[in-house]
């Protein structure tokens, strides 16, 4: 059986090579599993990778994709990093399209204000701060678990958004479609290159990119952070704050999702609909480990999580696979870099094992 | 009982084991007989450990025989010793808070029975070797001496014939130690077999019929401990004489108190705490206080009232260099002086995996500008390290390793060298030595003297009487969440200090103001 | 049967899917693992559940394959944390995403399809009992299974040798090992009895709470089963308990709904999840209870040579 001896330094080669392999295993498998559909594997991985990035639209849509997951992300691994397992980015980043959709529909002035869509962009801080600011005091205040309660609010907002746009909030000229009234040129983002739809919020993105790497990695703050998820008992030991670590990763990751909420409906939506996000928020835990919850690897995890959501819909399209086989390629992803994650720390050997 | 009491009970013969980048056993030898007590003797690290677990079924020797009653047998797991008839009392316990006395001795029996006729056994063993248990109470309830007991009656339950005690006395007083003995030498003349792991020469000298002395993974060589003085033995277990740690003239007295305890008590929410009550101590620049006592009797929980990852219920219960403390968290009392030196090396005082340099920040912060506006300098921090690592001669491949990476008693020399070099009004430190090779204490012990001597006052926490001996100037024992008066060195005992550690306090008296 | 009655059966039936996906869970908690892929598994044993028995024509093949599928997912899960050492709070949540777009993939030709409601099952004489018969007896088969298994979890961990085993291996894996326990093999038993468990509260939604099919069916409950382990404090008893409570906040939410009270059904649809986070609070308050309670090594990674 497979023996595992631990490594007494963690292995470089290892720790590059672990998500490229991860990612292998998966076309392996993803090139079975079509074949198993009954689609030819080489077509149909061809019309999951390739062809949804030969154009430049495409490589802006790949961006514009790889936005939300990238806010998300960065945010959600800097809580991991902590021990802190957020994973209701989902609630908080509608909530955030909430808040922000709340100030381009009742606050904006009727003829536009320059303010405007800067002050969406903080009302959808602010909405996912508030969101994910309820697991951070339940848990210091209670001890409850927030991996369940962060959890049962992405459900509670999902609901209330389903609320709001069939009711209060609903376009009245909008032939009864749950969704609220388009929102006014000055309340959307422009694009930013001529002939794609991508705004300012995937430069945004590459700007938290930095800030996250430059946080873990540079302050003292992020140092804690690294203490209190590696070895609580240490970080308490050396007088590192549990409670200020919490509040900081949830608010800023709640933050982070509340913006990428915004930008969606700021952004490409035009509007606000049940249909904000295909799950951007639980994906973005599949793209942080994947980044082995580095900001620069969590970028490139990004672009690679991005395509297999174009991959989805350009199948759909060109072979008719059910667009979930992009939530089964995104599963398998993880599950291979968790399996390969094992050699950074362990090496493997062939021998006799018990227990 | 083998009809022939000169077939050895257990011979082993060329028994080797190897680790990743260690030979933990190689080519050992040894014989066991009948109704002898057989100390195995070595440092920690010299392969006592794993040649133990061979012949628990718990590893496997890459090489090597073994021959039970003569016959050659292969031992697989621990349910095949166990079947041979051999029984092992782990040097940590291998028993399970939550679950009652009755049920944990269930578990380390193969058919253990019906609960109420294996009661009914419980109570049969405990009475014929005087090991008092209550079978229903939970085990988190138990002193660590009780627990010990359970320990002892689940081996005496399974009839073993060969009985492996690791490092027993460890946790026990000195007259807790006088009643385990008792029941050994009452199991030997029945016929069983007693392997004793210890490195503690004098009670190796007082219990043992033969001692295999071990070093680095070999067996270099074995004697009858009552004809050999202690002095030969430990250098054949080190292979060198020893560096004894001198201390330097006494300090001039009537220095400033540095640590007040004030009527300090805890609460806690945790139902496996010890809580402490009414505790009162003082320690003063450039002396060393030592607190003796058996583990589990509210040490944890003075340590980390001490260094403030708990916090006190009223800051005047604790006060550093003056300064009442006990609301301060362990940030705020490191700005006012203090150093600490955690039981647990590598989770509490080390990060693991991180590297020295970054074990270094971890509580070197306040100092030496590793960090400024809130960035961490890593080039100071890297210095900081190689400094700890040169003054203290730890062995190491550089501030890049990994804390895991060390052996403990050079982890243990790069905290305590981390926290000294900060130049601290006070150090706690507890277990200073417990599991560091006796080259390491020799030198750890010298550092906190030398530290002494330079005006720091030194709290030292410590089940190792020896140690406390060596180094305090005063020392209180801990008993039952309960701290006794400070007795000067050269007023007390080994026995006296043994006695309170069971429990048994004279009547309090201010000692701490009156006897410095 | 009369209105209360249904009432409370319908209570009954709408708490089963949570009791067997939390039975589960608790005995794989109990053994020092934390499986946070309830929800994933029981999609996939509901949409295999569905499927099998929309093919065969019968519901016990169904119910098997359902258990089945939640066996094979939970097998990843031990392969990966026990095996290859994976963090189990990462596989968990990995196992859960990869639950939803499986079963989303294998269910698409499925939604829509209609299937006949797992039959009731009136157990003779016991059915004929006043008030308790109507309630209890006349039920259908996997209602009888979920009792009699919470009866043999709770026996078997409070009262046998094979329990005893389990809860030491939770309580201290390192010390069971040191006996001889074959600590990964436990576990990895208790994880596949999660698995299953997980697999058949999923059949029971597809087949017999709404029999059909529908992307992201469970809506949640797999969570809830893993918030219904901490509120039990790790009893069978109490999870049963908690089971009918959350039962109750179902069926209060469409009796509402039904009686077209004012209060729009989106907040009412809300009621399981703010109850979910409210009883979480109140037990966990109790450090102390979590503590004597909680297998004290959930969620670590044992390795034997350590």
């Amino acid at each position: 059986m497979l023996r595992l001896e631990a490594r007494p330094h963690p292995s470089t080669a290892a720790l590059l090579l672990a998500p490229l392999l991860a990612v292998l295993l998966t076309l392996l498998a993803g090139a079975l599993l079509f074949a198993l559909l009954g689609f030819a594997p080489a077509a149909a991985l061809k019309a999951f990778f390739i062809t949804p990035v030969n154009s430049l639209y495409g490589l802006g849509e790949l961006a514009m994709k790889a936005t939300p997951l990238l806010l998300c992300a960065i945010g959600l691994a800097v809580g991991f990093r902590a021990n802190i397992w957020n994973i209701g980015a989902e609630g908080q980043l509608l909530m955030g399209a909430i808040a922000g959709s709340g100030v381009a529909l009742f606050l904006r002035p009727a003829d536009g204000a320059p303010w405007v869509l800067p002050a969406m962009f903080l009302a959808g801080a602010l909405g996912g701060m508030a969101w994910a600011a309820v697991p951070a005091f339940l848990k210091l205040r209670f001890n409850a678990s927030e991996i369940l309660t962060s959890l049962m609010l992405t459900y509670v907002a999902r609901l209330f958004l389903r609320w709001l746009v069939g009711g209060p909030w609903r376009d009245p000229d909008g032939y009864n479609f749950p969704q609220s009234p388009m929102f006014a040129p000055d309340a959307v983002i422009p694009p930013l290159l001529h002939g794609t739809r991508l705004g300012f919020g995937a430069l945004l993105a590459l700007a938290v990119t930095l800030g996250g790497w430059f946080l873990l990695s540079r302050t003292f703050l992020g140092f804690q952070i690294r203490v209190i998820g590696l070895t609580s008992a240490a970080a308490g030991y050396a007088g590192f704050d549990r409670g200020r670590v919490t509040w900081l990763s949830l608010l800023l990751s709640g933050a982070l999702a509340g913006i990428a909420g915004l930008n969606e409906v700021a952004g490409p939506i035009g509007q606000l609909t049940p249909f904000v996000s295909p799950g951007y928020g639980f994906t973005a835990i599949i793209v942080a480990f994947l980044g082995r919850l580095h900001p620069i690897g969590i970028l490139f995890a990004s672009l690679l999580v991005a395509l297999s959501y174009l991959g989805g819909e350009s199948a759909q399209i060109s072979l008719g696979l059910p667009l979930a086989a992009t939530d089964v390629f995104q599963g398998m992803l993880l599950f291979f870099l968790l399996a390969s994650e094992v050699l950074v720390r362990y090496r493997p050997r062939l021998a006799r094992t018990r227990g | 009982m083998p009809p022939d009491a000169s077939v050895p009970r257990l011979a082993l013969t060329g028994i080797s084991k190897s680790f990743p980048g260690c030979r933990a056993n190689d080519g050992v030898g040894l014989t066991l007989m009948p109704g002898e007590i057989h100390a195995l003797l070595g440092e920690n690290g010299a392969g006592k450990s794993t040649l133990v677990k061979i012949i628990y079924g718990v590893l496997q020797a890459d090489s090597g025989q073994m021959a039970w009653d003569g016959r050659p047998v292969s031992i697989a797991s621990p349910a095949a010793a166990r079947r041979l008839g051999i029984g092992m009392v782990f040097q940590h316990f291998s028993l399970f808070d939550s679950l009652s006395v009755a049920e944990n001795i269930a578990l380390g029996l193969d058919r253990p029975g019906p609960m109420k006729a294996l009661v009914r056994r419980i109570a049969a063993v405990s009475a014929r070797y005087g090991l008092a248990l209550d079978p229903d109470r939970p085990v988190h309830s138990l002193s660590v001496g009780e627990r010990q007991r359970v320990e002892i009656v689940r081996c005496l339950l399974g009839e073993p014939r060969l009985l492996i005690m690791d490092e027993p006395t460890s946790v026990l007083t000195p007259q807790e130690v006088d009643g385990l003995f008792a029941v050994l030498r009452q199991l030997a003349a029945e016929g069983r077999t007693i392997l004793y792991i210890s490195h503690k020469l004098d009670e190796i000298r007082a219990l043992c019929g033969r001692a295999t002395v071990m070093r680095a993974g070999r067996v270099v060589g074995s004697c009858d401990p009552a004809a050999t003085t202690s002095r030969a033995m430990a250098e054949m277990m080190i292979g060198t004489g020893l560096a004894v740690p001198r201390r330097g003239p006494q300090s001039a007295p009537a220095r400033d108190t540095v640590l007040e305890l004030h009527h300090l008590f805890t609460t806690s929410d945790d139902p496996f705490a010890v809580t402490l009550a009414d505790v009162a101590l003082s320690v003063r620049a450039g002396e060393i206080v030592g607190i003796a006592g058996v583990a589990g009797n509210g040490q944890a929980e003075l340590l980390s009232a001490l260094s403030g990852e708990a916090r006190s219920p009223d800051p005047g219960m604790i006060v550093i260099g003056g300064v009442a403390a006990g609301h301060l968290g362990p940030r705020a009392r490191r700005s006012l002086g203090l150093a600490f030196v955690p039981e647990e090396r590598l989770g509490r005082g080390a990060v693991p995996e991180m590297s020295l340099a970054d074990n270094a920040l971890l509580s070197g912060y306040g100092s030496g500008g590793m960090v400024r506006r809130g960035l961490v300098r890593f080039g100071r921090a890297r210095r900081y390290a190689e400094r700890v690592i040169q003054h203290f001669g730890v062995a190491t491949r550089g501030h890049a390793t990994p804390a895991r990476a060390l052996s403990g008693g050079n982890l243990q020399k790069f905290i305590i060298g981390r926290e000294i070099l900060q130049n601290p009004r006070l150090l706690i430190a507890a277990q200073p030595t417990w599991g560091v090779d006796a080259g390491a204490a020799a030198q750890i012990h010298q550092a906190l003297l030398d530290l002494a001597q330079g005006g720091t006052a030194l709290l030292i926490v410590s089940q190792d009487l020896d140690e406390l001996f060596t180094l305090s100037d005063r020392i209180a024992v801990m008993h039952g969440g309960r701290l006794s008066a400070t007795t000067p060195v050269d007023q007390t005992t080994v026995e006296q200090i043994g006695l309170r550690m069971g429990g048994i306090f004279e009547e309090r008296t201010e000692t701490d103001h009156a006897s410095s | 049967m009369d209105h209360v009655t249904a009432i409370l059966v319908s209570v009954l039936l709408a708490a089963a899917p949570l009791l067997f996906a939390a039975l589960g869970e608790l005995v794989t908690e109990k053994s020092g693992v934390l499986n946070l892929g309830v929800e994933g598994m029981m999609l996939v044993g509901a949409v295999c559940g569905f499927a099998v028995t929309a093919h065969s024509g019968h519901a016990a093949l169904g119910i098997l394959a359902a258990a089945l599928a939640g066996m094979a997912l939970s097998a990843l899960f031990a392969l990966l944390t026990l095996v290859l050492l994976a963090n189990q709070v990462a596989t968990g949540l990995a196992l859960t995403l990869f639950g939803v777009g499986l079963s989303a993939l294998v269910g698409k030709p499925f939604v829509g399809t209609p299937l006949e409601k797992l039959p009731d099952l009136p157990l003779p004489l016991l059915s004929h009992l006043p008030l308790l018969g109507p309630l209890l007896f006349d039920r259908d088969p996997l209602i009888y299974l979920a009792a009699l298994l919470t009866l043999a979890v709770g026996w078997l961990l409070a009262r046998t040798r094979a329990g005893l085993v389990v809860r030491a291996v939770g309580e201290n894996p390192e010390a069971a090992h040191a006996l001889g326990y074959p600590v990964r093999l436990i576990r990895f038993a208790c994880i596949l009895f999660g698995g299953a468990m997980a697999g058949l509260g999923g059949a029971y939604l597809s087949l017999a709470y709404t029999p059909m099919w529908a992307e992201d069916m469970t809506a949640g409950r797999g969570w809830i089963a893993l918030a219904l382990v901490v509120f039990s404090t790790w009893r069978p008893g109490r999870l049963v308990l908690g089971a009918l409570l959350f039962g109750a906040f179902t069926i209060a939410q469409l009796h509402a709904q039904a009686l077209g009270l004012a209060v729009p059904p989106e907040f009412l649809a809300m009621l399981p999840y703010l109850a979910t986070i409210l009883v979480l609070v109140l037990i966990s308050r109790d450090a102390a209870r979590i503590r004597l309670n909680a297998p004290a090594a959930i969620g670590k990674t044992f390795h034997p040579d350590h």
